[in-house]
Protein backbone atom coordinates (compact mmCIF):
# COMPACT_ATOMS: atom_id res chain seq x y z
CA UNK A 1 0.00 0.00 0.00
CA UNK A 2 1.14 3.11 -0.30
CA UNK A 3 2.20 3.82 2.63
CA UNK A 4 3.08 7.21 3.70
CA UNK A 5 0.72 8.58 6.59
CA UNK A 6 -1.71 7.56 8.30
CA UNK A 7 -4.73 9.58 7.04
CA UNK A 8 -4.71 7.23 4.44
CA UNK A 9 -6.22 4.82 6.16
CA UNK A 10 -8.05 6.84 8.92
CA UNK A 11 -10.16 8.62 6.48
CA UNK A 12 -11.50 5.38 5.84
CA UNK A 13 -12.20 3.82 9.46
CA UNK A 14 -15.95 3.58 8.78
CA UNK A 15 -16.10 1.47 6.19
CA UNK A 16 -12.63 -0.54 7.27
CA UNK A 17 -14.02 -0.77 10.73
CA UNK A 18 -17.82 -0.71 10.25
CA UNK A 19 -18.38 -2.01 7.05
CA UNK A 20 -20.29 1.12 6.15
CA UNK A 21 -20.47 1.48 1.92
CA UNK A 22 -23.03 2.75 0.35
CA UNK A 23 -27.11 2.21 -1.08
CA UNK A 24 -28.67 4.17 -4.02
CA UNK A 25 -31.78 4.93 -3.19
CA UNK A 26 -32.71 5.79 -6.61
CA UNK A 27 -31.74 2.48 -8.35
CA UNK A 28 -31.74 0.33 -5.17
CA UNK A 29 -27.87 -0.75 -5.71
CA UNK A 30 -25.61 -1.43 -2.75
CA UNK A 31 -22.38 -0.86 -3.15
CA UNK A 32 -19.50 -1.64 -0.96
CA UNK A 33 -16.67 -0.16 -0.96
CA UNK A 34 -18.69 3.11 -0.83
CA UNK A 35 -19.25 4.52 -4.29
CA UNK A 36 -19.37 8.81 -4.24
CA UNK A 37 -21.20 8.36 -8.14
CA UNK A 38 -23.59 5.82 -8.68
CA UNK A 39 -22.64 4.25 -12.22
CA UNK A 40 -26.21 3.43 -12.62
CA UNK A 41 -27.71 6.97 -11.74
CA UNK A 42 -25.08 9.01 -12.31
CA UNK A 43 -26.28 12.70 -11.04
CA UNK A 44 -29.57 11.67 -10.52
CA UNK A 45 -28.36 8.84 -8.05
CA UNK A 46 -29.06 9.24 -4.18
CA UNK A 47 -26.47 7.66 -2.34
CA UNK A 48 -26.85 7.12 1.75
CA UNK A 49 -24.48 5.67 3.81
CA UNK A 50 -26.01 1.49 4.74
CA UNK A 51 -24.13 -0.79 7.02
CA UNK A 52 -23.59 -3.79 6.11
CA UNK A 53 -24.67 -7.39 7.77
CA UNK A 54 -21.30 -8.37 7.60
CA UNK A 55 -22.73 -12.16 6.05
CA UNK A 56 -22.08 -13.20 2.87
CA UNK A 57 -20.22 -16.24 0.68
CA UNK A 58 -17.12 -16.90 -0.81
CA UNK A 59 -16.89 -16.23 -4.38
CA UNK A 60 -12.86 -17.15 -5.27
CA UNK A 61 -10.12 -16.83 -3.17
CA UNK A 62 -6.58 -17.82 -2.91
CA UNK A 63 -3.48 -18.55 -0.49
CA UNK A 64 -0.65 -16.59 -0.73
CA UNK A 65 3.14 -17.94 -0.77
CA UNK A 66 4.76 -14.91 -1.63
CA UNK A 67 3.95 -11.34 0.00
CA UNK A 68 4.80 -7.93 0.06
CA UNK A 69 6.78 -6.31 2.82
CA UNK A 70 3.73 -5.58 4.99
CA UNK A 71 1.81 -8.98 4.79
CA UNK A 72 5.33 -11.39 4.45
CA UNK A 73 4.63 -12.40 8.35
CA UNK A 74 1.12 -14.09 7.20
CA UNK A 75 2.27 -15.93 4.69
CA UNK A 76 0.60 -18.15 3.77
CA UNK A 77 -3.02 -16.81 4.16
CA UNK A 78 -6.43 -16.78 2.45
CA UNK A 79 -7.71 -13.67 0.48
CA UNK A 80 -11.15 -14.28 -1.70
CA UNK A 81 -13.86 -12.35 -2.83
CA UNK A 82 -16.48 -12.33 -0.16
CA UNK A 83 -20.50 -11.68 -1.97
CA UNK A 84 -22.37 -10.15 0.32
CA UNK A 85 -25.49 -11.04 1.23
CA UNK A 86 -27.12 -7.68 -0.05
CA UNK A 87 -25.07 -7.69 -3.17
CA UNK A 88 -21.50 -6.43 -4.06
CA UNK A 89 -18.58 -8.65 -3.45
CA UNK A 90 -15.90 -7.13 -1.91
CA UNK A 91 -11.90 -8.64 -1.18
CA UNK A 92 -10.89 -9.60 2.63
CA UNK A 93 -8.58 -12.21 4.32
CA UNK A 94 -10.62 -15.80 5.42
CA UNK A 95 -9.19 -16.22 8.99
CA UNK A 96 -10.17 -18.65 11.50
CA UNK A 97 -9.81 -21.80 9.09
CA UNK A 98 -7.43 -24.02 7.51
CA UNK A 99 -6.62 -22.36 4.19
CA UNK A 100 -6.45 -26.41 2.41
CA UNK A 101 -10.32 -26.04 3.71
CA UNK A 102 -11.61 -22.91 2.11
CA UNK A 103 -14.24 -23.66 -0.35
CA UNK A 104 -16.37 -21.56 -3.00
CA UNK A 105 -19.61 -21.01 -1.89
CA UNK A 106 -18.72 -20.86 1.63
CA UNK A 107 -20.46 -19.11 4.00
CA UNK A 108 -18.86 -16.70 6.03
CA UNK A 109 -18.87 -13.45 8.29
CA UNK A 110 -16.98 -10.30 9.57
CA UNK A 111 -14.75 -10.22 11.99
CA UNK A 112 -12.31 -7.58 13.12
CA UNK A 113 -8.37 -8.19 13.18
CA UNK A 114 -5.29 -7.04 12.68
CA UNK A 115 -5.19 -6.28 8.47
CA UNK A 116 -1.24 -5.26 8.40
CA UNK A 117 1.64 -3.34 10.19
CA UNK A 118 3.29 -1.08 7.85
CA UNK A 119 6.03 1.91 7.80
CA UNK A 120 8.95 2.76 9.52
CA UNK A 121 6.89 3.18 12.90
CA UNK A 122 5.36 -0.09 12.35
CA UNK A 123 1.75 1.14 12.90
CA UNK A 124 -1.26 -0.63 12.79
CA UNK A 125 -4.27 -1.05 10.57
CA UNK A 126 -7.08 -2.82 11.77
CA UNK A 127 -9.94 -3.80 9.59
CA UNK A 128 -12.46 -6.59 8.50
CA UNK A 129 -11.55 -10.28 7.22
CA UNK A 130 -14.12 -12.87 7.27
CA UNK A 131 -14.37 -16.15 8.91
CA UNK A 132 -16.80 -19.45 8.52
CA UNK A 133 -20.01 -19.15 9.99
CA UNK A 134 -20.17 -22.86 11.35
CA UNK A 135 -16.92 -22.72 13.18
CA UNK A 136 -19.33 -20.36 14.98
CA UNK A 137 -22.88 -22.03 14.69
CA UNK A 138 -21.34 -25.87 14.14
CA UNK A 139 -23.33 -26.32 11.11
CA UNK A 140 -23.42 -24.63 7.43
CA UNK B 1 -5.32 14.42 -41.81
CA UNK B 2 -3.85 11.37 -42.29
CA UNK B 3 -5.61 8.41 -44.02
CA UNK B 4 -3.17 5.68 -42.21
CA UNK B 5 -0.83 5.56 -39.89
CA UNK B 6 2.27 3.59 -40.62
CA UNK B 7 5.25 1.47 -38.86
CA UNK B 8 8.55 2.22 -40.36
CA UNK B 9 11.17 1.34 -37.81
CA UNK B 10 11.72 -0.81 -34.82
CA UNK B 11 13.87 -1.58 -31.86
CA UNK B 12 14.09 -3.37 -28.75
CA UNK B 13 16.42 -3.15 -26.07
CA UNK B 14 18.00 -6.77 -24.61
CA UNK B 15 15.41 -8.06 -22.40
CA UNK B 16 16.31 -9.32 -18.88
CA UNK B 17 18.05 -8.26 -15.26
CA UNK B 18 20.07 -5.75 -16.41
CA UNK B 19 22.11 -4.62 -13.75
CA UNK B 20 24.76 -2.82 -15.56
CA UNK B 21 22.09 -0.71 -17.53
CA UNK B 22 19.90 2.30 -16.31
CA UNK B 23 16.82 3.75 -16.99
CA UNK B 24 18.09 6.02 -19.68
CA UNK B 25 20.49 3.26 -21.44
CA UNK B 26 18.10 1.04 -22.52
CA UNK B 27 15.45 3.42 -23.69
CA UNK B 28 18.04 4.90 -25.70
CA UNK B 29 18.90 1.56 -27.27
CA UNK B 30 15.23 0.63 -28.09
CA UNK B 31 14.60 4.19 -29.70
CA UNK B 32 18.60 4.34 -31.29
CA UNK B 33 18.01 0.83 -32.74
CA UNK B 34 14.18 1.64 -34.09
CA UNK B 35 15.48 5.14 -35.40
CA UNK B 36 18.54 3.47 -37.31
CA UNK B 37 15.87 1.15 -38.68
CA UNK B 38 13.67 3.30 -40.31
CA UNK B 39 16.79 5.09 -41.39
CA UNK B 40 15.27 8.67 -40.29
CA UNK B 41 17.22 11.34 -39.39
CA UNK B 42 16.70 12.80 -35.78
CA UNK B 43 15.16 16.60 -37.01
CA UNK B 44 12.54 14.55 -39.07
CA UNK B 45 10.81 13.55 -35.64
CA UNK B 46 8.71 15.53 -34.41
CA UNK B 47 7.80 14.49 -31.16
CA UNK B 48 8.06 11.17 -28.55
CA UNK B 49 5.48 9.52 -26.71
CA UNK B 50 6.46 7.34 -23.69
CA UNK B 51 4.66 4.77 -22.24
CA UNK B 52 6.20 3.35 -18.75
CA UNK B 53 3.91 2.54 -15.43
CA UNK B 54 6.11 3.55 -12.20
CA UNK B 55 9.49 4.26 -13.17
CA UNK B 56 9.15 7.05 -10.17
CA UNK B 57 8.79 4.10 -7.75
CA UNK B 58 10.91 1.92 -9.39
CA UNK B 59 13.89 4.14 -10.05
CA UNK B 60 12.60 7.48 -8.42
CA UNK B 61 12.73 8.71 -11.94
CA UNK B 62 9.47 10.63 -13.36
CA UNK B 63 9.24 13.19 -16.41
CA UNK B 64 10.44 10.28 -18.87
CA UNK B 65 9.18 12.39 -22.23
CA UNK B 66 11.87 15.14 -21.10
CA UNK B 67 14.79 12.64 -20.18
CA UNK B 68 14.02 10.39 -23.69
CA UNK B 69 14.39 14.10 -25.72
CA UNK B 70 17.16 14.89 -23.89
CA UNK B 71 19.20 11.28 -23.96
CA UNK B 72 18.10 11.11 -27.74
CA UNK B 73 19.85 14.35 -28.40
CA UNK B 74 16.37 15.54 -30.28
CA UNK B 75 16.27 18.97 -28.96
CA UNK B 76 13.42 20.81 -28.35
CA UNK B 77 10.57 18.63 -29.62
CA UNK B 78 7.10 17.82 -27.39
CA UNK B 79 7.20 14.73 -25.72
CA UNK B 80 4.05 12.68 -24.65
CA UNK B 81 4.60 10.67 -21.60
CA UNK B 82 1.73 7.99 -20.73
CA UNK B 83 0.47 5.43 -17.74
CA UNK B 84 -2.41 2.75 -18.14
CA UNK B 85 -0.27 0.48 -15.84
CA UNK B 86 0.88 -2.68 -17.78
CA UNK B 87 -1.16 -1.54 -20.78
CA UNK B 88 1.59 1.97 -20.73
CA UNK B 89 3.27 0.56 -24.16
CA UNK B 90 -0.20 0.06 -25.87
CA UNK B 91 -1.17 3.63 -24.58
CA UNK B 92 1.92 5.36 -26.09
CA UNK B 93 1.30 3.45 -29.49
CA UNK B 94 -2.10 4.99 -29.61
CA UNK B 95 -1.21 8.66 -28.23
CA UNK B 96 1.39 8.33 -31.61
CA UNK B 97 -1.40 7.08 -33.84
CA UNK B 98 -4.17 9.57 -32.91
CA UNK B 99 -1.25 12.55 -32.64
CA UNK B 100 -0.24 11.60 -36.34
CA UNK B 101 -4.08 10.87 -37.37
CA UNK B 102 -5.05 14.16 -36.24
CA UNK B 103 -2.02 15.61 -38.31
CA UNK B 104 -0.45 17.18 -35.34
CA UNK B 105 2.51 14.98 -36.55
CA UNK B 106 4.21 13.60 -39.01
CA UNK B 107 7.21 11.30 -37.67
CA UNK B 108 7.10 10.49 -33.89
CA UNK B 109 9.15 8.09 -32.06
CA UNK B 110 7.25 5.93 -29.74
CA UNK B 111 8.80 4.46 -26.72
CA UNK B 112 8.00 2.49 -23.72
CA UNK B 113 10.33 1.04 -21.01
CA UNK B 114 10.70 -0.41 -17.19
CA UNK B 115 13.79 -0.67 -15.24
CA UNK B 116 12.32 -3.22 -12.49
CA UNK B 117 15.49 -4.33 -10.58
CA UNK B 118 17.18 -1.87 -9.16
CA UNK B 119 14.33 -2.34 -6.20
CA UNK B 120 14.17 -5.46 -3.91
CA UNK B 121 11.58 -8.59 -5.01
CA UNK B 122 9.42 -7.66 -2.33
CA UNK B 123 9.63 -3.44 -3.02
CA UNK B 124 8.82 -4.42 -6.68
CA UNK B 125 5.77 -6.94 -6.25
CA UNK B 126 4.49 -3.74 -3.67
CA UNK B 127 5.15 -1.49 -6.73
CA UNK B 128 3.65 -3.92 -9.44
CA UNK B 129 -0.06 -4.26 -7.10
CA UNK B 130 -0.67 -0.23 -8.00
CA UNK B 131 -1.80 -1.46 -11.36
CA UNK B 132 -5.18 -2.89 -8.64
CA UNK B 133 -7.01 -1.10 -6.41
CA UNK B 134 -4.63 -0.03 -3.73
CA UNK B 135 -7.40 0.70 -1.52
CA UNK B 136 -9.79 -2.34 -1.59
CA UNK B 137 -7.93 -4.91 -2.63
CA UNK B 138 -4.23 -4.42 -2.25
CA UNK B 139 -4.56 -2.84 1.22
CA UNK B 140 -6.24 -6.38 2.62
CA UNK B 141 -3.34 -8.30 1.13
CA UNK B 142 -4.73 -9.76 -2.33
CA UNK B 143 -1.17 -9.50 -4.39
CA UNK B 144 -1.12 -8.98 -8.07
CA UNK B 145 -1.02 -12.78 -8.63
CA UNK B 146 -4.08 -13.39 -6.19
CA UNK B 147 -6.05 -11.52 -8.34
CA UNK B 148 -5.25 -13.59 -11.54
CA UNK B 149 -5.56 -16.28 -8.86
CA UNK B 150 -8.99 -15.10 -8.20
CA UNK B 151 -9.85 -15.73 -12.09
CA UNK B 152 -7.94 -18.91 -12.55
CA UNK B 153 -9.89 -20.99 -9.74
CA UNK B 154 -13.41 -19.38 -11.06
CA UNK B 155 -12.36 -20.32 -14.37
CA UNK B 156 -11.41 -23.82 -13.46
CA UNK B 157 -14.88 -24.12 -11.82
CA UNK B 158 -17.22 -22.98 -14.36
CA UNK B 159 -15.11 -24.37 -16.80
CA UNK B 160 -12.48 -27.05 -16.06
CA UNK B 161 -9.83 -25.39 -17.13
CA UNK B 162 -6.91 -27.41 -15.59
CA UNK B 163 -3.55 -26.64 -14.25
CA UNK B 164 -1.68 -28.29 -17.11
CA UNK B 165 -3.40 -26.18 -19.49
CA UNK B 166 -1.82 -23.25 -17.65
CA UNK B 167 1.03 -25.06 -17.54
CA UNK B 168 0.67 -25.77 -21.34
CA UNK B 169 0.73 -21.79 -22.11
CA UNK B 170 3.84 -21.14 -20.41
CA UNK B 171 5.57 -24.24 -22.29
CA UNK B 172 4.41 -23.26 -25.63
CA UNK B 173 5.44 -19.42 -25.08
CA UNK B 174 8.77 -20.48 -24.13
CA UNK B 175 9.03 -22.55 -26.86
CA UNK B 176 8.43 -19.52 -29.23
CA UNK B 177 11.17 -17.75 -26.90
CA UNK B 178 14.07 -19.74 -28.26
CA UNK B 179 13.96 -18.01 -31.37
CA UNK B 180 13.97 -14.52 -30.29
CA UNK B 181 16.80 -13.11 -29.79
CA UNK B 182 15.33 -10.45 -27.42
CA UNK B 183 13.50 -12.49 -25.45
CA UNK B 184 14.50 -12.65 -21.17
CA UNK B 185 14.83 -16.63 -21.03
CA UNK B 186 15.70 -18.31 -25.02
CA UNK B 187 15.01 -22.01 -23.85
CA UNK B 188 12.50 -24.46 -23.60
CA UNK B 189 10.29 -25.20 -20.57
CA UNK B 190 9.43 -28.94 -19.80
CA UNK B 191 5.73 -28.96 -18.84
CA UNK B 192 6.77 -31.31 -15.73
CA UNK B 193 8.80 -28.30 -14.67
CA UNK B 194 5.63 -25.96 -14.55
CA UNK B 195 3.31 -28.53 -12.73
CA UNK B 196 6.01 -28.90 -10.17
CA UNK B 197 7.27 -25.39 -9.58
CA UNK B 198 5.67 -23.86 -6.50
CA UNK B 199 2.72 -22.19 -5.54
CA UNK B 200 2.52 -18.23 -5.88
CA UNK B 201 -0.96 -17.98 -5.10
CA UNK B 202 -2.72 -20.57 -5.77
CA UNK B 203 -3.81 -21.67 -8.03
CA UNK B 204 -1.17 -20.08 -10.15
CA UNK B 205 2.06 -21.05 -9.48
CA UNK B 206 6.01 -19.39 -10.07
CA UNK B 207 6.07 -20.21 -13.36
CA UNK B 208 2.73 -19.37 -15.01
CA UNK B 209 3.89 -15.91 -13.88
CA UNK B 210 5.69 -12.95 -15.88
CA UNK B 211 9.20 -12.23 -14.50
CA UNK B 212 10.35 -9.02 -13.24
CA UNK B 213 12.26 -7.40 -16.48
CA UNK B 214 14.31 -4.63 -17.37
CA UNK B 215 13.54 -3.61 -20.98
CA UNK B 216 12.51 -1.27 -23.15
CA UNK B 217 10.98 -1.10 -26.95
CA UNK B 218 10.57 1.54 -29.61
CA UNK B 219 9.02 2.25 -32.98
CA UNK B 220 8.99 4.78 -35.56
CA UNK B 221 5.89 6.05 -36.99
CA UNK B 222 4.44 8.53 -39.69
CA UNK B 223 1.92 9.49 -41.48
CA UNK B 224 1.45 6.98 -44.68
CA UNK B 225 2.84 9.99 -47.34
CA UNK B 226 5.65 10.31 -45.40
CA UNK B 227 6.35 6.08 -45.10
CA UNK B 228 7.83 5.50 -48.59
CA UNK B 229 10.72 8.26 -47.62
CA UNK B 230 11.64 5.36 -45.56
CA UNK B 231 10.80 2.01 -46.40
CA UNK B 232 9.62 0.36 -49.27
CA UNK B 233 8.54 -2.66 -46.31
CA UNK B 234 5.76 -0.09 -44.79
CA UNK B 235 3.15 -1.79 -41.88
CA UNK B 236 -0.02 -0.14 -40.95
CA UNK B 237 -1.87 -0.18 -38.37
CA UNK B 238 -5.54 -0.88 -39.60
CA UNK B 239 -6.84 -0.26 -36.22
CA UNK B 240 -6.81 1.38 -32.95
CA UNK B 241 -9.18 1.33 -29.87
CA UNK B 242 -9.15 1.19 -26.15
CA UNK B 243 -11.65 0.39 -23.36
CA UNK B 244 -12.19 0.60 -19.84
CA UNK B 245 -13.61 -1.33 -16.94
CA UNK B 246 -13.83 -1.82 -12.99
CA UNK B 247 -10.30 -0.65 -11.63
CA UNK B 248 -11.09 -3.28 -8.87
CA UNK B 249 -11.72 -7.06 -10.01
CA UNK B 250 -14.35 -7.78 -7.61
CA UNK B 251 -16.65 -5.08 -9.16
CA UNK B 252 -17.16 -7.25 -12.03
CA UNK B 253 -20.36 -9.43 -12.65
CA UNK B 254 -18.34 -12.11 -14.44
CA UNK B 255 -14.34 -12.17 -13.47
CA UNK B 256 -13.82 -14.22 -16.08
CA UNK B 257 -15.13 -11.90 -18.99
CA UNK B 258 -12.63 -9.07 -19.24
CA UNK B 259 -15.22 -6.63 -21.04
CA UNK B 260 -12.89 -3.85 -21.48
CA UNK B 261 -11.11 -6.73 -24.17
CA UNK B 262 -14.29 -8.09 -25.98
CA UNK B 263 -15.24 -4.34 -26.42
CA UNK B 264 -11.67 -2.86 -27.48
CA UNK B 265 -11.06 -6.02 -29.96
CA UNK B 266 -14.75 -6.18 -31.45
CA UNK B 267 -14.16 -2.25 -32.07
CA UNK B 268 -11.02 -2.95 -33.80
CA UNK B 269 -12.03 -5.72 -35.73
CA UNK B 270 -15.07 -3.53 -37.62
CA UNK B 271 -12.86 -0.99 -37.96
CA UNK B 272 -10.70 -2.86 -39.79
CA UNK B 273 -13.14 -4.29 -41.32
CA UNK B 274 -11.91 -8.00 -40.16
CA UNK B 275 -13.40 -10.94 -38.58
CA UNK B 276 -10.86 -12.65 -36.10
CA UNK B 277 -10.34 -15.52 -38.23
CA UNK B 278 -8.58 -13.20 -40.92
CA UNK B 279 -6.10 -12.45 -38.26
CA UNK B 280 -2.79 -14.67 -38.66
CA UNK B 281 -0.82 -13.71 -35.75
CA UNK B 282 -1.28 -12.25 -32.13
CA UNK B 283 0.78 -10.81 -29.10
CA UNK B 284 -2.09 -11.50 -26.34
CA UNK B 285 -0.83 -10.12 -22.92
CA UNK B 286 0.18 -13.20 -21.00
CA UNK B 287 1.37 -11.56 -17.36
CA UNK B 288 -0.15 -15.12 -15.75
CA UNK B 289 -0.47 -18.18 -18.32
CA UNK B 290 -4.15 -17.85 -17.12
CA UNK B 291 -4.69 -14.32 -18.89
CA UNK B 292 -3.92 -15.31 -22.17
CA UNK B 293 -6.19 -18.51 -22.00
CA UNK B 294 -9.01 -15.59 -20.79
CA UNK B 295 -7.83 -13.52 -24.03
CA UNK B 296 -8.47 -16.03 -26.63
CA UNK B 297 -11.91 -16.12 -25.82
CA UNK B 298 -12.64 -12.27 -25.44
CA UNK B 299 -11.39 -11.66 -28.21
CA UNK B 300 -13.47 -14.35 -29.93
CA UNK B 301 -10.88 -17.18 -31.02
CA UNK B 302 -12.47 -19.76 -28.44
CA UNK B 303 -15.88 -19.54 -26.92
CA UNK B 304 -16.07 -18.53 -23.25
CA UNK B 305 -14.40 -21.68 -21.24
CA UNK B 306 -12.96 -23.46 -24.27
CA UNK B 307 -9.63 -21.24 -24.34
CA UNK B 308 -7.87 -24.05 -22.06
CA UNK B 309 -9.38 -26.18 -24.76
CA UNK B 310 -7.69 -24.29 -27.29
CA UNK B 311 -4.56 -24.98 -25.81
CA UNK B 312 -4.74 -28.19 -26.08
CA UNK B 313 -5.26 -28.38 -29.34
CA UNK B 314 -2.35 -26.35 -30.02
CA UNK B 315 -3.80 -24.08 -32.43
CA UNK B 316 -2.00 -21.45 -30.35
CA UNK B 317 1.15 -22.94 -31.13
CA UNK B 318 3.58 -21.17 -33.70
CA UNK B 319 2.61 -23.51 -36.10
CA UNK B 320 -0.67 -23.88 -35.33
CA UNK B 321 -3.77 -22.03 -37.46
CA UNK B 322 -3.62 -18.52 -34.95
CA UNK B 323 -0.32 -18.24 -33.16
CA UNK B 324 -0.18 -16.62 -30.28
CA UNK B 325 2.72 -14.99 -28.41
CA UNK B 326 5.35 -15.83 -31.42
CA UNK B 327 7.95 -13.56 -29.49
CA UNK B 328 7.37 -15.95 -25.96
CA UNK B 329 4.79 -13.28 -25.18
CA UNK B 330 5.29 -11.83 -21.78
CA UNK B 331 6.17 -14.92 -19.49
CA UNK B 332 9.64 -15.95 -22.08
CA UNK B 333 10.05 -12.36 -23.55
CA UNK B 334 10.10 -10.71 -20.48
CA UNK B 335 7.50 -8.07 -19.09
CA UNK B 336 8.76 -4.86 -18.33
CA UNK B 337 6.07 -3.45 -17.59
CA UNK B 338 5.68 -0.23 -20.02
CA UNK B 339 7.55 -1.45 -22.11
CA UNK B 340 5.47 -4.78 -22.97
CA UNK B 341 2.75 -2.78 -25.24
CA UNK B 342 5.33 -1.23 -27.53
CA UNK B 343 7.25 -4.84 -27.84
CA UNK B 344 4.28 -6.66 -28.63
CA UNK B 345 3.73 -3.86 -31.55
CA UNK B 346 7.59 -4.36 -32.71
CA UNK B 347 7.14 -8.44 -32.86
CA UNK B 348 4.00 -8.09 -34.71
CA UNK B 349 5.94 -5.34 -37.30
CA UNK B 350 8.53 -7.66 -37.41
CA UNK B 351 6.15 -10.70 -38.31
CA UNK B 352 4.34 -8.69 -41.01
CA UNK B 353 7.35 -7.52 -42.89
CA UNK B 354 8.81 -10.88 -43.31
CA UNK B 355 11.48 -10.14 -40.61
CA UNK B 356 10.70 -12.89 -37.62
CA UNK B 357 13.41 -15.21 -38.66
CA UNK B 358 13.09 -19.12 -36.89
CA UNK B 359 9.78 -18.01 -35.82
CA UNK B 360 8.21 -16.83 -38.66
CA UNK B 361 4.44 -17.24 -38.97
CA UNK B 362 4.52 -17.45 -42.95
CA UNK B 363 2.79 -14.83 -45.54
CA UNK B 364 1.31 -13.05 -42.29
CA UNK B 365 -0.96 -10.23 -43.72
CA UNK B 366 -3.05 -9.62 -40.33
CA UNK B 367 -1.99 -9.04 -37.05
CA UNK B 368 -3.72 -8.38 -33.43
CA UNK B 369 -1.54 -7.30 -30.68
CA UNK B 370 -3.68 -6.86 -26.73
CA UNK B 371 -2.35 -5.21 -24.02
CA UNK B 372 -3.88 -4.63 -20.60
CA UNK B 373 -3.57 -3.06 -17.74
CA UNK B 374 -4.25 -3.96 -13.91
CA UNK B 375 -6.59 -7.15 -14.20
CA UNK B 376 -8.04 -5.88 -17.30
CA UNK B 377 -9.22 -2.07 -16.20
CA UNK B 378 -8.00 -1.05 -19.46
CA UNK B 379 -7.44 -2.77 -23.04
CA UNK B 380 -6.03 -1.47 -25.93
CA UNK B 381 -5.82 -3.10 -28.85
CA UNK B 382 -4.13 -2.67 -32.17
CA UNK B 383 -4.49 -4.08 -35.53
CA UNK B 384 -1.82 -4.03 -38.15
CA UNK B 385 -1.95 -5.17 -41.79
CA UNK B 386 0.37 -4.96 -44.54
ZN1 LIG C 1 -28.38 4.46 -8.60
Amino acid sequence: MAEKGVAQVWRRFDSIYNLIGTHCSNCGTYYFPPRLVCPKCRRKGKLEEYKYKGLGKIHTFSIVRQAPENFKRQVPYVVAQVQLDEGPRLTAQIVNIDPEDVKIGMRVRVCFRKITEYGEGGIIVYGYKFEPTMIVTGHE
Amino acid sequence: MSDRVAIVGVGMSKFGELWEKSLREITLEAGMYAIFDADVQGKEIDAISIGNMSAGRFTGQEHLGALAVDMGGLGNIPAYSVEAACASGGAAVRQAYMSIKSGEHDVMLVLGCEKMSDVSQSEAMDTISVASDMDWEGMFGATFPALYAFIARRHMMEYGTTDEQMGKVAVKNHYNAQFNPWAQFQRALPLKVVMNSGMLADPIRVLHSSPITDGAAGLVMCSEERAKEFTDNPVFVDASTQATASLALHDRKDICTMDSVVLSSRRALERANLSIEDIDVFELHDSFTISEIVLTEDVGLAKKGEGGKLVDEGITELKGEFPVNTSGGLKARGHPIGATGVAQIVELALQLRGDAEKRQVEGAEKAMAVNIGGTGATSIVHILGR
